[in-house]
């Protein structure tokens, strides 16, 4: 199966209107797609059913794109649903990832409150990137950070999701800090064995 | 199409797993036209999210067609490539590199 390539994916998460949509299709080498799973309230957890005794149906819809590294390397990114009722959907989503960029609209900083929190807890790798939108205010990442209480190691950067050149920057950004985070482990564990 | 079945027997079709049809002459019975929709989409390697857009059936619905179609021995699946669980260096370099060269 060797004709077959490798695909690795890389989630984009924030607030509803962050531009996750619009970050994946500055990159996307093909139109940013649409999937949709239709999931029953049994698999919705705790949210606003709770009470409704019979089964409901929703669908979660998830867009994405793709982006050929090489002949044997294809990269997806997935735009998050934006609802806190399908945080079960980011746990499909998040299994495997390279890691997520978390992007953050300084009009609604506290938009992306909880999608640090999801990957804090569950140990993926991210970064913040705030999309600077036309007329928003002007903030300095360290700004940011200190308003998100971020761990000194995050990195946080100013783009602008529109543009292609600045997108393919936050997701180079991601990568070497999700290269840097794994070299420092290997070498402590190697400390440790020493 | 799916007769009723609402899960595949096994939990391999990752949204980003990939699918290719096999070279094998397609079977001309037992299968449902969504079938052969997806056996068009996979000539070329396309992800199981990237079918269910194209087809625009739920990501549910096309999981149980691989299932009957690697059943048949009508496609391959390779599944993708877990960064987080191994990482490796290798993987997270060439993905660097790609990323410039676009």
């Amino acid at each position: 199966m060797d004709e077959i390539p490798y695909a690795i994916k890389i989630l984009i998460a924030g607030g509803f209107g962050a531009g996750k949509t619009t970050m994946v299709g500055s990159v996307s080498e093909i139109e940013p797609l649409r999937t949709e799973e239709v999931i029953t309230a049994e698999s919705v957890g705790i949210d606003d059913l709770a009470g409704v005794e019979e089964k409901t149906t929703t669908t979660v819809a998830m867009d994405f794109g793709r982006i050929t590294l090489n002949d044997g390397l294809v990269l997806y990114l997935f735009g998050t649903p934006g609802q806190d009722r399908f945080w079960f959907m980011w746990d499909e989503l998040s299994l495997g990832a390279v890691g997520a960029v978390v992007l953050a609209d300084t009009r609604r900083l506290a938009d992306c409150f909880p999608s640090i929190d999801y990957f804090e807890q569950r140990g993926t790798p991210f970064i913040v990137a705030v999309n600077c939108f036309d007329g928003a205010k002007e903030y300095k990442p360290e700004d940011v950070r200190i308003a998100l209480d971020l761990d000194d190691h995050v990195p946080v950067l100013l783009c602008d999701a529109r543009r292609r050149e600045s997108s393919k920057d936050v997701l180079i950004n991601l990568v070497e800090y999700v290269l840097q985070r794994f070299s420092g482990e290997l070498e402590n564990t190697s400390e440790a064995m020493a | 199409m799916t007769h009723g079945r609402t899960r595949p027997s096994s939990d391999s079709f990752d949204l980003i797993a990939l699918v290719v049809a096999a070279d094998v002459p397609m079977p001309t019975v037992g299968l449902e036209p969504e079938h052969y929709v997806v056996l068009k989409l996979a000539r070329q390697p396309i992800s199981v999210a990237e079918i269910a857009a194209h087809s625009d059936l739920p990501v549910g619905v096309v999981r149980i067609l691989l299932d009957d179609l690697r059943a048949a021995g009508c496609v391959q699946v390779k599944a993708p490539m877990s960064v987080a669980k191994m990482p490796n260096t290798r993987v997270l370099r060439a993905v660097i590199n790609g990323l410039r060269a676009l």
